[in-house]
């Protein structure tokens, strides 16, 4: 297959997948076929792109045939790859899954189409090589989201959607600014070429301010501290199909683009820039998982430990060598895939108990043990117990940071692995142990906690997350070909040459 | 509010500024013009209609569901990018067709006149949506 076939067909599958689905608007028996097709694409596009990559290197496809710098470049290096398969992975999932989940109503007011817009955009800003060009995909991830996030219009959605479109605006407000900013200064929002030009600049604090500035707005989108408050307050509201997608992917969107801004654009002054990455990095971790342990809902705890694990992201990016920063792609990687495990797992214990409240649900081991496992192997792999991925992700970094001797930071990430333990544990033991108090008194409504039987709805629940779950028991065993698949990807990350060299030098 | 005098001069602006959406849409073909604006001239009319009748004669005049023609608008949009991708160029390269036709001279024409019908249909179709799903409120 052509280069420029591969790398466009992440965000031409959605697309298409998005319009056929609004063209049988009507139908929502034929929308559900399409969509899970539709995913199923994307996952094995995105697999296609990963080994092209691995293979051949970075490609580069110049959209509309005109050439970088000009033009606007769409790239695919091993960090985009990676990240565009696992979009994959969790669309399809996630797309199964919501075919048991969804409710009618949502369905036929355009779930679907949204749902595989949403794909287009974070599959673009994954891939997209021109800094206006990310501006413009993450605006069609904002507004497919929020219209996601609000979909079905209860009081406690429109309030979460209000809020978090308030916030990311502000932060689209200021990326402009900054886009308009580094445009004055380099002349040019390629971002191979402003890795390129911003190199030997004479006004190094200028581009630096700047950077700042980038920091602040993809901050605000992947929910770093002090700027996270619109994540727990909006991602429990919408259905669980829906926050299961948008905590997978938008968050690590904001942290794929600081990734990438912070290893080809702004290295001018690492020293300072990197140091506040750090600071930061350890505050994210610890708010996180301390707003967590507060939290007795199963959605809002969840999402509190998301903002902990944008930390551990970070702090590769700040420590800026191979082994870290493969730690931090690792933790990416392994977050989408037990996050979005816990979010499914949780609904599906909705589905069987009817609440998310810990104190309501109760027992779920005596009657669902099959479940009880799932969720354990979740857990313990998000808490970071070996042999689970989440082990090897914190083994990573942890390494990582030794080698270069950042003492406190590992202090603050092992601190705030065991708080992690404990908010499992918690959720293990009042949701999954002990009898609810309902049931304490035999006041449990008839029918609460009888298994269904494995009719197609609950297939199209439990094959999902049966699927994440392996996975995540399979990146731990098998940790060794994913770990060094991510140094190379870091190593990449780390000598901007190759990125430049491949989206400019490609033409002369 | 009906007033005679809107309504008579409606019925004939209508068609000039339908007319009219149509040749912006073709002159963005060379020169300035193009789909986005011909289709907001064209959901004016729409729109000036629905102001001087009511939403559902303008419903009636438009004859399709807005969303049926935002998904063909985007299909053919999206589309245009594919007859490239299938003639093993980036996505969106446009390949140009010419040919004479005798006694009217040479003509031209790329996969991007698709691409500006589907941003046409597009434009039309999401601000007829908003303006009369308001309206309807």
């Amino acid at each position: 297959m052509s280069h420029d076939l591969l790398v466009a067909l992440p965000i031409v599958i959605p697309l298409v997948t998005g319009v056929i689905a609004l063209l049988f608007y009507e139908q929502r028996e034929t929308q559900r076929i399409i969509s899970a097709i539709g995913a199923a694409a994307l996952l094995i596009a995105g697999i296609a792109l990963l080994l092209e990559v691995r293979a051949e290197g970075i490609l580069v496809s110049d959209m509309g045939g005109w050439p970088a710098p000009f033009g606007i470049p769409f790239v695919a290096d091993l960090l985009s790859a990676v990240l565009v398969m696992m979009t994959g992975l969790i669309a399809f999932t996630v797309a199964l899954y919501s075919l048991a989940t969804m409710d009618p109503r949502r369905e036929s007011f355009g779930f679907y189409p949204l749902f595989h817009i949403l794909l287009m955009g974070i599959a673009g800003s994954f891939l997209t090589g021109d800094m206006f060009n990310l501006f413009v995909w993450f605006e069609v991830m904002l507004i497919a989201s929020f219209v996601l996030i609000a979909l079905g219009g209860e009081r406690a959605q429109l309030e979460g959607a209000i809020k978090y479109v308030a916030l990311n605006l502000i932060s689209s407000a200021i990326l402009l600014a900054a886009i308009g900013l580094l445009y004055g200064v380099a002349g040019t929002l390629n971002m191979a070429d402003l890795g390129m030009k911003l190199q030997d600049v004479d006004e190094p604090w200028l581009v630096t301010t700047i950077g700042m500035l980038f920091l602040v707005s993809f901050g605000i989108k992947a929910a770093i501290f002090p700027m996270f408050f619109w994540l727990p307050a909006s991602y429990h509201t919408p259905p669980i199909a829906v926050t299961a997608l948008v905590a997978a992917l938008l968050s690590k969107v904001g942290v794929y683009a600081l990734i990438r801004a912070f290893t080809l654009i702004f290295t001018q002054e690492t020293g300072y820039t990197h140091q506040i990455l750090l600071v930061v990095a350890g505050l994210t971790m610890v708010t996180g998982v301390l707003g967590a342990v507060a939290q007795y809902e199963v959605r809002k705890l969840l999402s509190f430990h998301i903002i902990s694990q944008i930390g551990y992201m970070l702090v590769g990016l700040a420590i800026l060598s191979p082994l870290a920063l493969a730690g931090s792609i690792f933790y990416i990687v392994h977050n989408m895939v037990t996050k979005t495990n816990l979010f499914l797992i949780s609904g599906a214990a909705y589905r069987l108990q009817g609440t998310y409240e810990l104190k309501q649900l109760g027992s779920l081991y005596r009657y669902h043990p099959y479940i009880s496992a799932l969720f354990f192997v979740s857990a313990m792999a998000l808490a970071g117990m070996p042999p689970f991925s989440g082990f090897f992700a914190k083994l990573t970094l942890v390494r990582g940071s030794l080698e270069v001797e950042h003492y406190i930071i590992v202090a603050v990430a092992l601190f705030t692995s065991v708080l992690t333990l404990f908010s499992m544990t918690k959720i293990w033991t009042e949701g999954y142990w002990t009898p609810s108090e309902a049931e304490e008194n035999d006041e449990l409504p008839p029918g609460v906690n009888s298994w269904p039987g494995w009719n197609s709805q609950m297939l199209a629940m439990f094959v999902p997350i049966i699927i994440l779950a392996t996975l995540s028991v399979g990146m731990g065993i098998f940790a060794q070909p994913v770990i060094s698949l991510l140094i190379e990807t870091a190593e990449q990350l780390l000598e901007p040459s190759l990125y430049i060299e491949a989206v400019i030098g490609d033409e002369s | 509010m009906k007033s005679l005098i809107l309504q008579t001069a409606t019925r004939s602006l209508v068609a000039v500024m339908l007319l009219f959406s149509i040749f912006l849409l073709l002159r963005g073909h060379d020169e300035p013009g193009g789909g986005f604006i011909g289709g907001l001239v064209g959901a004016a009319a729409f729109a000036l209609y629905a102001i001087a009748f009511d939403v559902q004669s303008a419903r009636r005049m438009l004859g399709i569901r807005p969303q049926m023609m935002i998904a063909i608008g985007l299909a053919m949009a999206g589309g245009a990018g594919i007859i490239s991708l299938l003639a093993s160029e980036p996505y969106f390269a446009h390949l140009w067709y010419h040919t004479d036709i005798p006694g009217f001279g040479e003509i031209h024409l790329g996969t991007f006149l698709l691409f500006d019908i589907g941003v046409f249909l597009v434009v039309i179709g999401v601000t007829l949506l908003v303006i009369l799903t308001l309206s309807e409120e």
